[in-house]
């Protein structure tokens, strides 16, 4: 056991040596998330300026950036932890040694824990203090809300990861627009209803679209639907359940095919 | 443990640093790797065709061939990174397929394909590839290998911007850092001036004689496997062509040197099959 946690940790060390040394590693892990701060703050307040009634925009709109920043910053954590083994073309030496495939997607979890919980308080503080978003509007149910947001995140960041590793370094440019391909059917900003009637379905399958749906509710001053969680619960570890299955999978054919020995941009096809 | 801090060179040539073994066969008993009936098929085509071997403690068995011969397959197959199509690889008396974690625990390798990452500094290398093999005292470890490999100047300097043999001597430390039952060297001076690449050969043939270890080694240097091997296995589209101790091998052919059967083993493969 306390081997395991060697090893995890080993991956997890790596990431934060790189990470330490780095401002243009630390930079952008707050930039574009205070950036989308400061955009929604503003338009939020102007629509709360210019509507007549008086429907606060603040909750409904900087809130749900807040939240799905956080689901994309932790897609980003297990993303980027894992292309910095890419891009120094590291798989030879750390897949020769004994470090198993959970021990390294662990390592990457944890990795994204910690950043994602880093910049979550940085985007709590700025909207707070900037916009007198209050997150006690939402309640109890934030706890669960970022719990499902961050699991779906961290599925995606897998997901993506058995891309790469199929298809090479160059599908990373894939992978990086994987949170604005789901966004539209997340409903960050809007209900589901508002969807075509033909797609709606489909938003449904998105997890996170159940969260945005709990948080307008509360807003709203209704309550949210328990079923509609228990829903959201389980296709969240479903899609975790997929992530890993694909990952391992794309991994021991990538043992069977040799990729792995011979992974750089110009020999994977 | 080396004297490589002490400026200190063996020297091979007056054959003071040879193993203690010399013979050219390897019992089952002693053998720290055995590979049995390996083959690597990719789309129909043989890579790897059938090869069988013996690596014994405290020997330092050379892989040579042609490009293409087989050999980074071979060893990507005793790494564990690349499945074999039929066959087995059994390390230190441990399967590779049933036991892959403690027989990856015993062994380790350098490749000049597999560099470290150069965006960390030598020791944060270490001590991540410490932590990897699941060292209890890896900074001890570290601390002990910059000694022995001279690279205390060079403790928080990145990777990526040593001088190759420099970097060669890193990624030994770091081959090293598990004290492996089994070492594999694939081509570990390629791009070394000569001196460089004395000083790594003298250390590596320290290291075969006084650790429990067997050495697997790679080169296109004939003079250099001359110097440090023990025994050598030619390989030929994927097959094992001749075996035998570098210095006589090539006069048991009708040749005069290591690299003129090199040559034929080749261009003319053929004429050296029974």
């Amino acid at each position: 056991m306390l081997v395991r946690v060697r090893r995890i940790s080993a991956v997890l060390l790596r990431l934060f040596y790189l990470l330490r040394g780095s401002y243009a590693r630390i930079v952008p892990l707050f930039a574009w998330q205070a950036v989308d701060i400061v955009l929604w703050g503003f338009i939020s307040r102007y629509l709360n300026s210019v509507s007549s009634s008086h429907f606060n925009f603040m909750p409904m709109l900087l809130g749900a950036i807040v939240l799905w920043d956080f689901l994309v910053r932790a897609l980003h954590g297990v993303i980027i932890g894992f292309m910095e083994d890419v891009w120094s073309r590291n798989f030879l030496n750390i897949f020769a040694t004994p470090l198993s495939i959970a021990e390294y997607l662990t390592g990457l979890i944890l990795f994204s824990i910690a950043t994602s919980l880093v910049v979550l308080a940085m985007m709590v503080v700025l909207a707070t203090a900037a916009f007198g978003l209050s997150f006690f509007v939402y309640g109890l149910m934030l706890v669960p809300f970022l719990l499902m947001l961050f699991l779906f995140g961290i599925a995606l960041g897998i997901f993506g990861a058995a891309i790469v590793l199929r298809w090479g370094p160059a599908a990373e440019w894939l992978i990086w627009p994987i949170p604005a391909l789901i966004s539209p059917l997340a409903c960050v900003f809007y209900p589901v209803s508002a969807l075509p009637s033909s797609v709606q379905w489909l938003a449904r399958l998105v997890p996170p679209s159940y969260v945005f749906e709990g948080m307008r509710r509360i807003v709203e001053g209704h309550g949210v639907s328990l079923a509609s969680m228990a829903v959201c619960t389980g296709l969240t570890l479903l899609t975790v359940l997929l992530a890993c299955w694909s990952f391992v999978g794309v991994y021991r054919q990538a043992i069977r095919t040799g990729l792995i020995a011979r992974y750089t941009a110009e020999t994977v096809s | 443990m080396f004297g490589w801090q002490t400026g200190k060179v063996v020297d091979q040539e007056a054959g003071n640093m040879r193993s203690p073994r010399n013979d050219l066969s390897t019992s089952a008993d002693s053998a720290i790797l055995t590979v049995a009936g390996l083959s690597k098929e990719y789309d129909g085509t043989l890579a790897v065709d059938g090869v069988s071997f013996q690596v014994g403690c405290h020997e330092i068995l050379g892989l040579l061939g042609p490009n293409g011969a087989g050999k980074t397959t071979t060893i990507s197959m005793i790494l564990g990174v690349l499945e074999p199509s039929a066959g087995s690889v059994t390390i230190d008396g441990k399967s590779l397929t049933t036991q892959r974690h403690q027989v990856l625990e015993r062994t380790n390798f350098t490749a000049v394909y597999a560099p470290l990452p150069g965006n960390l500094t030598v020791w944060q290398n270490l001590r991540v590839f410490a932590l990897l093999y699941g060292l209890p005292a890896a900074t001890e470890r570290v601390e002990a290998l910059l000694r022995e490999f001279d690279l205390l100047p060079f403790r928080n300097t990145k990777c990526g911007v040593l001088s190759s043999g420099e970097q060669t001597r890193v990624a030994l430390a770091k081959a090293m850092i598990n004290r492996p039952r089994l070492l594999l060297l694939d081509e570990p001076t390629a791009s070394l001036d000569p001196a460089s690449a004395r000083e790594i050969r003298s250390r590596i043939r320290e290291f075969a004689v006084k650790e429990e270890v067997g050495v697997l080694w790679t080169s296109h240097n004939m003079y250099e496997v001359t110097e440090v091997c023990d025994r050598v296995l030619f390989l030929s589209h994927g097959r094992i062509l001749l075996e035998g101790d570098p210095k006589t091998l090539p006069g048991e052919h009708g040749k005069a040197t290591l690299e003129d059967l090199f040559v034929t083993v080749a261009r003319e493969p053929l004429t050296l099959e029974d």
